[in-house]
């Protein structure tokens, strides 16, 4: 097979990917891993001292740390019951026989390819504002007050914003796992006098369960770090209310200048991930031997 | 019978999807159309939707005021500056994992994506701090740097499925021919592989193009792309609605347009190729 000459050039032609990764996992990682223990503050430069681990217990201690861990968890299984559901009836929908099937796509597609930053502000300023947006005009309509979303409910507001962006990634996976079931299956199950809810929960829905599992780790992993669409709607609040552990940690760090504070944010952050990449690999594991 | 039935079918099933398709559409249909509109028009209740006197002056007007300009070019360098290197780094190295696999192979690979779990906030402090001491701060060179390795796991894992489809016994024929490595790499690999890079290429565009973690914390005025840009009109700007919706229809109109044409380069890509 493979001489000792390829063998080493493969060596060669890897080393540069592995060697900018690996430094790019452990060189900031163990910076920030140093800079938790410390107390350090960029006002305050030259007073660095060690710590401990008093950063960690200043951090978990925070009211707002509850806060923005129980935000970051809302906002992850928001969106991803939003888009999951969503995403099976579009998919299912979209796998229809139709006229214009593709404009159809088209359309659906579009939200997940807008920037965050467009997305938000589009939805905060024209629809969501309770005196010129849409949403205020509609409910003046029916004979409603207006709702100030982001003002009275900015979790739900921001979950709806980023499922919306989300949506067209779900539909888009599922359907195309969709397309991939065998329509004898489907003729055969008919033919037997399965109806459509028993063809959707057992034939089409274990078929779809890969794709699903797919949807919601690799989701979740995007989910755990929302930033931008907290940063030009709520700003995190009103209060913390809208909070999320990313923007936590980047508000002690770029506004209150906490660098040892932040670091240790930042680690519990890491750790938070670790525990959802771990499932995730396990199942790409599985799906690259297959 | 039976097809009269399916055709009523087809057309409530039609309806239907339409109607869905440009609800869910409709937020950016929305936009584009109050990008002709005056200021006055675009907060006008009840809102105009077709029917108002379509000006191009927002688009002037956003250019003229703050030079939107640089920062569509500070996006087009950034996105496809880190896109060219990561695709010269990682080719060779897909390459090298697709036609010579070792046992450590599939390893390096998960070891590879993994670094995409990490939350990037977890070295926000870091990265902030070294980029401020070696003035790599709001330059583009330095959202490059970012950029690519925050990608190339994706460029790596999406190349490497790409060439495992090729059949290696082409490579062993012409090996056989006497094609040397390089020779191999051009004339055999590279016109057969061209349609994974592009793709590969068109999906990291897209990601770079709509990155809006580091590109909102690394920049300032100078180097700030798009992403960053619109968020500068998140107040009070962003009352200014037909110059807010001018501004977001030029960011996202070629992302868009390059998005439709790789839809199913979209899917495997963003699923590190476990959904085809």
């Amino acid at each position: 097979m493979a001489t000792l000459h390829t063998r080493s050039a493969a060596r060669l032609m890897i080393a540069p990917s592995v060697l900018l990764l690996l430094a790019w996992m452990i060189v900031p990682l163990a910076m920030t891993i140093y800079f938790s223990l410390l107390r350090y503050n960029l006002l305050m430069p030259g007073m660095e001292e060690f710590a401990g681990l008093s950063n960690y217990i200043y951090f978990v201690t925070d009211p707002a740390f509850f806060q923005a861990v129980f935000n970051t968890l809302a906002i992850v299984l928001g969106v991803l019951f939003i888009t999951v559901i969503g995403g099976i009836a579009l998919a299912l929908l979209l796998d229809q026989p139709m006229f214009g099937q593709g404009i159809v796509r088209i359309l659906v597609i579009a939200p997940f390819l807008i920037m965050p930053t467009v997305a938000a502000l589009v939805w905060k300023n024209m629809f969501m504002n309770p005196v010129n947006g849409l949403f205020a005009w509609l409910a003046k309509l029916v004979g409603l007050q207006p709702f100030d979303f982001l003002a009275n409910a900015p979790l739900f507001s921001i979950i709806l914003i980023v499922a919306w962006q989300w949506l067209p990634f779900a539909t888009l996976i599922l359907l195309t796992a969709l397309q991939s079931l065998d329509e004898e299956q489907k003729e055969a199950a008919q033919m037997d006098g399965a109806g459509a809810w028993s063809r959707f929960f057992y034939l089409v829905l274990p078929h779809l369960s890969r794709a699903i599992t797919v949807v919601i780790l690799i989701q979740t992993i995007f989910l755990l770090s929302v930033f931008a669409e907290i940063l030009v709607t709520t700003n995190g609040g009103p209060g913390t209310q809208s909070t999320n552990l990313t923007f936590l940690v980047y508000a002690q760090a770029l506004l209150q200048f906490d660098v040892g504070g932040a670091s240790a944010g930042g680690i519990i952050a890491v750790i938070l991930a670790n525990i959802v990449a771990f499932f995730l690999m396990r199942m790409i594991g599985k799906t690259l031997e297959a | 019978m039976a097809r009269n039935v399916s055709t009523q079918r087809k057309v409530v099933v039609t309806v239907v999807a339409w109607t869905i398709g440009i609800l869910i559409f409709f937020p950016i249909l929305w936009t584009f159309l109050t990008s002709f509109k005056t200021e006055a028009q675009a907060i006008a209740s009840p809102p105009a939707f077709l029917f108002f006197d379509w000006t191009t002056e927002n688009y002037f007007e956003v250019q003229s005021r703050s030079n939107y300009f640089k920062h569509f070019m500070n996006s087009v360098v950034i996105s496809f500056g880190s896109t060219l290197i990561g695709l010269i780094i990682a080719i060779p190295s897909a390459w090298a994992m697709a036609f010579a696999p070792t046992k450590r192979t599939k390893d390096v690979l998960m070891w590879m994506l993994s670094t995409k779990m990490m939350p990037p906030v977890g070295v926000l402090v870091p990265m902030y701090l070294m980029y401020r001491n070696s003035g790599l701060l709001d330059t583009r060179i330095g959202l490059v740097i970012v950029l690519t390795l925050i990608n190339l796991p994706i460029i790596i894992w999406m190349l490497y499925t790409y060439f495992k489809e090729i059949p290696g016994e082409i490579l062993e024929a012409a090996r056989m021919d006497g094609a040397s490595l390089s020779k191999e790499i051009i004339y055999v690999l590279t016109p057969m592989a061209i349609p994974g890079i592009a793709s590969t290429l068109l999906l990291n565009i897209i990601l770079a193009w709509n990155e809006a973690f580091w590109t909102l914390n690394l920049t300032a005025a100078k180097a700030a792309p798009l992403t960053a840009f619109i968020a500068s009109y998140s107040s009070p700007e962003g009352l200014f609605y037909a110059k807010l919706s001018a501004a977001s229809t030029m960011a996202i109109a070629p992302i868009l347009i390059l998005g439709w044409f790789s839809q199913k380069q979209l899917v495997r890509g963003l699923t590190f190729g476990a959904v085809k």
